[in-house]
Order: structure tokens, then C-alpha cells, then sequence
């Protein structure tokens, strides 16, 4: 069953002579990567659902170059920021909430060096404002009394100190949070960051995926939550590699409100 | 004759302090091969990190048992040091207990008493520290890195601890006078005994050779500091002052890069243009860094400050699961390469001589930097805000931009970014398809 969602774009906005209240920056991961679209399409359906007033750059998005940046290429980094700041400071966007860490990172911190300036959100957060101001209300029923552990993403903790946000959302579902004996600040990453993700590891002993999988499942979980595609690429591949996929689910935070 | 003692004294004072001195300015002209950073921003925040994480700790017993032992050791230190004002004065003016002179009885009594009490704490906290490092074997101390001069190291500042506080608590319990106070003896009443039977003389003899032992163990002690991973114990406070104050994941944009880059952007730029005048003798911006001179001062002076505890090493993904990268390995080779850097400007007159050597490759491999997630871990470890990740960053960018020596793999995916804003093969006109998928 194919659920119609309403996702309108900046370009579409502008010609009605409309200005959303926040531009939703999907990412390159949320774009394209199957299992990442399947996280925005989910957050976009919390977006209907709390009848927000939101859009897309759509085709105009570009990589925010953040990959690149962590991968040593300042040069593309920097071409990509100025390509896209030209897009976003086009349409006079203000706001702007993304579902993946290392965009919010990138946007919220390394953008306004180069001339763009915005208030930067996870979607966590942007969540956890839609409960608080009653735009959204969840029934509470889906998920009550589930184990749920949360992994926190390093470019969202760590790197901008946003821990409280996710866990409070998850609260919300009034699921059993458990934390992992590595958390908040002493997290340990998933093994994608850095440009990881799109590279082979260096020889080791182990892979971080299956090591941050380990940890996890000490909480004897009946989901995983996360926050950041890429943290959960890694987590589903653990816990596959662990042979624990039909008893764990991996999700992210939008997945679960969305159906919360 | 009367005053050859002060005499001596003054001369080991001065020639300890001058030698000192000697190497800290060497220790500052070394810092200063790193490029200049602003730090006037966020005063107050810097200040308030001084406090809170220099002066207080407060990342220190995030580690509850080292944590509060290093805590020990800290105060007592800071507070026993106090005595060495009194024994200053005392060797150059040659007075006996000048204290005894200003302060009431009991206030000097209460004084020496804590100095006692600590002495005692930093002694049992200080052998409980060698037992972790020699005996427990924790796993930090065992990495590849602690081998050969860094173990010793650590063994010897632990060993002349020992010996600073032992002579301190003789030199009280072999002062006749002092004892017969019965004030701030509190604990050498109880080691004054083992003297017991000893004639007056040679009672004098021992308390006046620990004294002595003591000031000149100070001023090895501190001479030691600079050729030691102990230096943390000045350094740490500067580096905190200059260490990031702005969000962990905010990496700088590279000036030189954004110049370019706008210049490409300008639809007004004249591609055929000459480049600007430049004099002969300007070297172009070079990206990123190979070198320690290519790191910034505030990069230089984190690996001095560094006391290789290897907090970020034990937090590190990629080290846990056995990869070769250990952010205690680049800031130690950060200054094993800048000491070099720094005997070699030694040895031609002020002048540093290529000696074909630099920091990447002939101390850190391009595998350990290519290990990094660049999650933070090292950075959120680390007690005194060094920033390791943000040196394997430069150099990644050296890589990168000067040698083109990014993974395979890597350039894959910049490529794709270049060509189609994705880190994939995907068409640019497809980021919007999901909205009609399920």
C-alpha cells in the first residue's frame, strides 16, 4: 500500500508566492540509500500528520560536501557549501530540520563560516517540539513496555551535545528506555563517521559496527533506535551479522513516532 | 665562611631555576613553529573551563578510582609546595623555620600537620599508581606507544615522588625542635622513633641532608618536567584556556581553500587573468599539514601538554577493535617529531636544516589516519581539551589536496559528489523519487 505524502518544494512554494515555516533538508543518504528513505519518508509523514508547513529542496539539493570535509577534501567541501548556501539564501530559508546528524552538523556549524546562516535542527528535536506545542499527539499504545535502547549518533552528541532530545521523544512512547553501558558522551560510533562509511575498514580485529552491536545487545533490547541513517545501516548490519534480526529491530526515531 | 650554605644555596636555586627557564623558552620557541590561532573569543568561557576543567578536575574523576587518587596527588602537591616558600627563605637567609617566626604555634602546626597528612595521602595514591601501571597491567598502560622511554617515564616521576615526600617527612621527624613542639607533627611523631638512640649531631646530620635532598629533588624534579610527559602539570592550564570553546564537531574552514573557491564561484572572475603579484621568496599556502610546522600552536602545545594517561586511546573505536590508529600515538609523535624539529633548529644557529624527515610518514602512517570516524571520543576522553582529531584532520587534507593519496574508494565517492551531489552513482533528478516510493 502506497501512502500518499504531501511533500511540497521550495521552488513550488515560491511560485504560489508561500514561505514554509522550515525546509526539511532530506541528505544525501535520506535521498537515495534505500533503507534511509524509507526514515524520511516516515518523518514526512509525522510532518502531515502535524499538519506542519514545510518543503523540500528536491532536485536542488546537493551533498552538503560533509562527507568530503571529514574525508580531507576541503576544496569540495567548501564548493558544495557555497552552491548550496546560494540555493537556501535564494529562498530566504531560515529553518531547517534534517534527519541525518552529519547534515545538522555541517549546516549548524561549518555553513555559517561561508555565509549561511540558519537555525539548525535535528528531527529529533523538531519532534520533540511538535509533542511539546500539541501539533502532535502519539497514543502511546505501540510501543509501551518495550525494550527500547538508543544509540547516539556521534555528530549529534558528542559533536553538538544534543543527548536529552531523542530520549525524551522515545519517552514519549511510554517504551522502557535502556541505556547501553557506553552512552551519551562516552558513546561509541558506529564505524561509519569520518568518511568510513564509504570505504573498506583498516585491518583490525573486529568491526566497529559488530563491537557497538555487542553493546547494545548486553541491553537485551527488543529495538535499537537511532537517530542518523548511517548509524543505522551499521546497527541493521550488526545485527544481522549477530543473526538477531528476527527478534531486533533497528529504527529510527521518525520511524517509531510515525507509527506511535 | 659563615654564609657559604646560603652561598650553595643560592647557587642551586638560581642555576636550577635559570636551566629552567633555559628550556621553556626553547619549549615557547617551539610552540611558535605552529601557525598563529585567534584565541580572543569566548574569554569567558575559557576562563570558566580553566576552572572548572584545569583548576577543577571535573573531566579527571569522570574516571571515579584514577580520578580521585590523581585528585590526591593534585592538592597535595599544590599544597605541600607551599613549604618550599619556607625553605627558600630559610636557604637564603639562613634561617630555621621562618615560619615559626610569622605565624602563631598553631597556626604553623596545623599548616605542617595537613602538609604531613598529604604527604602521607600522595605517598599511598602514588604507590597505588605504580601497582596499576607495573603490577595490574591495565591495558592502557600496555599499548605498543608505552613501550621503552614512555613506561620509564612515568615509572620515574612516580619514584621521585616518592622520594620528595619521604625526605619531607624525615627531614620533620629529625628536627629535634620541631618535634618537641608537638605541634603539625602528626605524622612524623610516629617516624621519629626509628631516630631513636641517634645522638643530637647526627640527628642534625640526617634532618639537615633531607632538607637539602629535598630542595635539590625539587629542582631535578623540576628540570625533569621538559624532557618528561610530566610538563601537564604547567601546560595543562594554557592548553585548557586554548582549547575548543566552540561545538566538537565544528572542523575549520580552511581560509585558503574558501578564496579559491570563491573565485571559481564569481561569474565575474576573468579565468585568463595573471595571478595576482606575489614576491619571489612566498611559499603558496600549502593545504592541510605534513609537518609539525604546518600545525597550528595551539595543536603544538596540546602534544606537549599530552601526559599519554591514553584516556582516548581506551575510547577510540577504531583502536578498540584493533586498528593501528591510537590518538595517544599522535599527539606523543607530534612531539617527538617537533623535538626533533626543535634540536635540529639547535644544533644550525637558529636555522632548521631539511633533515628529509616529517611527521607523516616517518612517524604517523597514512593507515592510522585513514582509521578515523571522527567521532570525538579521543576528544570528549581527554582531561585537558587536547584535540588529536583535529590533527589527523590537517593531515588527512594534506593528503587529500597535495598527494591526491585519498583511498580509492574514497575518490569514488568525491567523484560522485562532484558530478552528480551525491556520494553515489545517482542522478541529481532523481533525489526527490522517494516521495513516491515504498
Amino acid at each position: 500500500m502506497s501512502e500518499q505524502l504531501n511533500v511540497p518544494t521550495m521552488a513550488e512554494m515560491m511560485a504560489e508566492g508561500k514561505q514554509p515555516e522550515i525546509l526539511f533538508w532530506v541528505g544525501s543518504a535520506g535521498s537515495y540509500d534505500d533503507r534511509a528513505k524509507k526514515i524520511t519518508r516516515a518523518f514526512v509523514k509525522i510532518l502531515n500528520k502535524a499538519n506542519v508547513n514545510f518543503a523540500v529542496l528536491g532536485t536542488e539539493e546537493s551533498n552538503t560536501g560533509d562527507v568530503a570535509k571529514r574525508a580531507g577534501n576541503e576544496f569540495l567541501f567548501q564548493m558544495q557549501a557555497v552552491m548550496n548556501i546560494e540555493v537556501l539564501n535564494a529562498y530566504d530559508v531560515k529553518r531547517i530540520v534534517t534527519c541525518d546528524p552529519h547534515s545538522f552538523n555541517c549546516i549548524k556549524n561549518e555553513y555559517p563560516g561561508l555565509g549561511g546562516n540558519y537555525e539548525v535542527i535535528h528531527h529529533t528535536q523538531y519532534i520533540e517540539e511538535l509533542i511539546k506545542s500539541g501539533r502532535l499527539t502519539l497514543d502511546g499504545n505501540t510501543y509501551k513496555g518495550k525494550r527500547i535502547t538508543f544509540h547516539d549518533p556521534c555528530y549529534l552528541g558528542r559533536a553538538n551535545s544534543v543527548y536529552d532530545a531523542p530520549r525524551d521523544v522515545l519517552k514519549k512512547t511510554n517504551a522502557t528506555l535502556i541505556e547501553m553501558k557506553r552512552h551519551k558522551g562516552t558513546a561509541l560510533c558506529c564505524g561509519a563517521g569520518g568518511a568510513q562509511m564509504f570505504k573498506d575498514a583498516e585491518p583490525g580485529n573486529k568491526e566497529i559496527n559488530i563491537l557497538r552491536t555487542e553493546d547494545a545487545l548486553e541491553t537485551q533490547p527488543e529495538i535499537i533506535a537511532t537517530g542518523c541513517p548511517y548509524c543505522n545501516t551499521m546497527m541493521t548490519d550488526g545485527v544481522k551479522f549477530k543473526e538477531k534480526e528476527a527478534d531486533i529491530k533497528v529504527m529510527d526515531i521518525a520511524e517509531l513516532i510515525a507509527n506511535a | 665562611m659563615e654564609y657559604l650554605p646560603n652561598i650553595i644555596f643560592a647557587i642551586i636555586l638560581i642555576s636550577g631555576i635559570g636551566y629552567f627557564a633555559s628550556n621553556v623558552k626553547k619549549l615557547i620557541r617551539n610552540i611558535k613553529l605552529g601557525h598563529k590561532v585567534d584565541a580572543n573569543d569566548n574569554k569567558s568561557e575559557r576562563w570558566k573551563n580553566v576552572i572548572n576543567i584545569a583548576l577543577g578536575q571535573s573531566k579527571l574523576v569522570k574516571r571515579p578510582v584514577s580520578g580521585f587518587l590523581h585528585a590526591i596527588v593534585y592538592v597535595g602537591f599544590i599544597i605541600i609546595n607551599i613549604e618550599v616558600l619556607e625553605i627558600i627563605i630559610d636557604g637564603l637567609f639562613g634561617t630555621h623555620r621562618i615560619g615559626l617566626s610569622v605565624l602563631p604555634e598553631s597556626v604553623y602546626g596545623f599548616l605542617i600537620g595537613s602538609f604531613e597528612v598529604l604527604a602521607v595521602l600522595v605517598l599511598v595514591s602514588v604507590i597505588v599508581f605504580w601497582i596499576r601501571r607495573n603490577v595490574i597491567k591495565i591495558k592502557r598502560f600496555l599499548s605498543s606507544e608505552m613501550k621503552g622511554w614512555p613506561k620509564s617515564d612515568g615509572n620515574i616521576i612516580l619514584y621521585f615522588e616518592v622520594v620528595l615526600m619521604c625526605l619531607f617527612l624525615i627531614m620533620n621527624a629529625t628536627d629535634t625542635t620541631f618535634q618537641n613542639m608537638e605541634a603539625g607533627n602528626v605524622i612524623s611523631q610516629f617516624i621519629a622513633p626509628w631516630f631513636n638512640g641517634l645522638s643530637e649531631g647526627t640527628l642534625s646530620v640526617i634532618e639537615r641532608s633531607a632538607w637539602w635532598l629535598h630542595v635539590v629533588g625539587i629542582l631535578i624534579f623540576l628540570n625533569y618536567l621538559y624532557f618528561s610527559k610530566h610538563l601537564h602539570i604547567l601546560l595543562a592550564f594554557p592548553n585548557v584556556y586554548f582549547g575548543k570553546v566552540v561545538p566538537k564537531g565544528k572542523f575549520n574552514n580552511l581560509e585558503a581553500v574558501t578564496a579559491e573557491v570563491k573565485l571559481m564561484m564569481d561569474p565575474d572572475a576573468d579565468p585568463y587573468a595573471a595571478p595576482p603579484e606575489t614576491s619571489e621568496d612566498e611559499v603558496p599556502a600549502k593545504f592541510g599539514a605534513s609537518d609539525v610546522m604546518d600545525l597550528s600552536q595551539v595543536q603544538l602545545l596540546n602534544a606537549y601538554t599530552c601526559t599519554e594517561c591514553g584516556r582516548c586511546t581506551s575510547e577510540c573505536p577504531a583502536n578498540l577493535t584493533g586498528k593501528k590508529l591510537s590518538p595517544r600515538k599522535i599527539m606523543m609523535d607530534t612531539r617527538d617529531r617537533l623535538e626533533e624539529v626543535g634540536k635540529n633548529i639547535d644544533a644550525n644557529n637558529g636555522e632548521f636544516k631539511d633533515d628529509g624527515k616529517q611527521l607523516l610518514g616517518d612517524y604517523i602512517t597514512n593507515e592510522e589516519l585513514w582509521a578515523c570516524t571522527t567521532c570525538n571520543a579521543c576528544v570528549e576522553a581527554c582531561p585537558v581539551s587536547i584535540d588529536p582529531l583535529s590533527i589527523i584532520v590537517e593531515m588527512r587534507r594534506y593528503l587529500v589536496m597535495e598527494q591526491s593519496a585519498a583511498p580509492m574508494e574514497l575518490n569514488t565517492m568525491m567523484t560522485n559528489i562532484e558530478n552528480n551531489g551525491a556520494p553515489w552513482p545517482y542522478n541529481q533528478m532523481d533525489r526527490l523519487n522517494w516521495k513516491d516510493e515504498n
